[in-house]
C-alpha cells in the first residue's frame, strides 16, 4: 500500500485563487530547476552565480509555499543578498578569466577537462537523483498529529528557548568565521 | 495528486530537493575552479534545507523545529562561503590561479 501525502488533497480548478497559486508554484519550481542548471553548467563563473541567485530566489518561493515566510525572507536576505554578492566579489578579486588577453580565448571553467568527466558526473548525479526520488516516493511516511502553529511567533520562541544554546553557538561560529576570514585574507598578503 | 495541487504534496518538495542535490554533486565533479565547486556546495546545502522544511511542513509534530534547523543551515552556509572566499583569495595571491589543476603541490 502506498499513500502520497497531500494536505489538503483536493485539486483546485485553474481559474480560482488556489489554481493561480498552483501555477505560481510551478513557476517557482521552474526557477529552481533552470537556475540550478545554469549554476552548474554555465561556462563563465559570473553567469553561474547569476543562475545560483535565480535558483535561490525560486527556493525562497518554495519555502513560502511550505508555510514559512520567515525562512523565505531569510533565504532572500542571506543567500540572494549576501552569499551571491560575496561569491561575485570573490570572482572579481581572484578569477583571472575576465582579464585574459584578447588574442587568446578567455579561460572558462568547464573547458579542457577529461573526456570521461562529463558522462561520469552525469551518470553519478542521475543515479543519485533516481535513488533519492525512489526513496522519497516509496517510503511509507508516518504523519504525526500537529502540536502548535509553526508561525513566526512560535519560531521565535523555539529559537530562543529550546534551541537557545545552539543559537548562541551559531553566533560564536559566525564570529570565528569573520575573524578567520580576516586573518586568512591578510596572511596571504606578501 | 494533480498538477495544480502540487504545492500541497510532499513528493514534489522531495523531488525538488533530490534534483538540487544531484545538481550539486554533478557540479562538484565537473567544475574546475574552486569557486565553481563552492557554488555547487551551496546547492547541496540548499537541498538539505529544503528537505528539512518539507518534512517540517508535512510530517513533524512540532512545526517549528525544521524552520529553526533551516535557519541554522543558512548561517553555517554563510560562514562557510566567507571562509572559502578568503581561502581562495589567499591561494590566488600565492599561485595566481584558482584552477584546481594548479594547486597540486602535494602530489609532486
Amino acid at each position: 500500500m502506498q499513500t502520497i501525502i497531500c494536505q489538503p488533497a483536493t485539486t483546485p480548478a485553474l481559474f480560482t485563487a488556489e489554481g493561480v497559486v498552483g501555477v505560481i508554484f510551478l513557476v517557482t519550481i521552474a526557477m529552481v530547476v533552470i537556475g540550478g542548471l545554469i549554476a552548474v553548467h554555465a561556462q563563465r563563473l559570473v553567469r553561474a552565480v547569476a543562475g545560483l541567485a535565480l535558483c535561490f530566489t525560486g527556493l525562497a518561493g518554495v519555502y513560502y509555499f511550505l508555510l514559512s515566510p520567515i525562512v523565505a525572507m531569510m533565504q532572500l536576505l542571506i543567500y540572494v543578498g549576501a552569499v551571491s554578492v560575496l561569491i561575485v566579489l570573490g570572482i572579481m578579486l581572484a578569477s583571472p578569466e575576465e582579464a585574459a588577453p584578447v588574442d587568446e580565448k578567455p579561460t572558462t571553467d568547464i573547458k579542457h577537462r577529461s573526456v570521461l568527466a562529463g558522462p561520469l558526473a552525469a551518470s553519478i548525479a542521475g543515479l543519485l537523483f533516481a535513488s533519492l526520488a525512489i526513496l522519497g516516493l516509496k517510503t511509507q511516511w508516518q504523519v504525526f498529529p500537529r502540536e502548535g502553529e509553526g508561525d513566526i511567533h512560535a519560531v521565535g520562541i523555539t529559537l530562543l528557548t529550546t534551541h537557545g544554546m545552539v543559537f548562541e553557538l551559531i553566533s560564536i561560529v559566525l564570529v570565528m568565521a569573520i575573524i578567520g576570514a580576516l586573518v586568512l585574507a591578510q596572511r596571504g598578503r606578501n | 495528486m494533480q498538477l495544480l495541487n502540487l504545492y500541497n504534496c510532499l513528493p514534489a518538495y522531495m523531488l525538488i530537493s533530490a534534483l538540487l542535490f544531484s545538481f550539486g554533486v554533478y557540479g562538484l565533479i565537473i567544475r574546475r575552479t574552486v569557486i565553481g565547486m563552492l557554488i555547487s556546495a551551496e546547492l547541496i546545502l540548499a537541498a538539505a534545507a529544503t528537505n528539512f522544511m518539507a518534512f517540517n511542513r508535512f510530517l513533524a509534530p512540532d512545526p517549528t523545529i525544521g524552520q529553526v534547523f533551516a535557519l541554522f543551515i543558512m548561517a553555517i552556509a554563510a560562514a562557510e562561503a566567507a571562509i572559502a572566499i578568503s581561502i581562495m583569495i589567499a591561494v590566488y595571491r600565492n599561485y595566481k590561479s584558482i584552477d584546481t589543476d594548479d594547486l597540486v603541490d602535494l602530489q609532486r
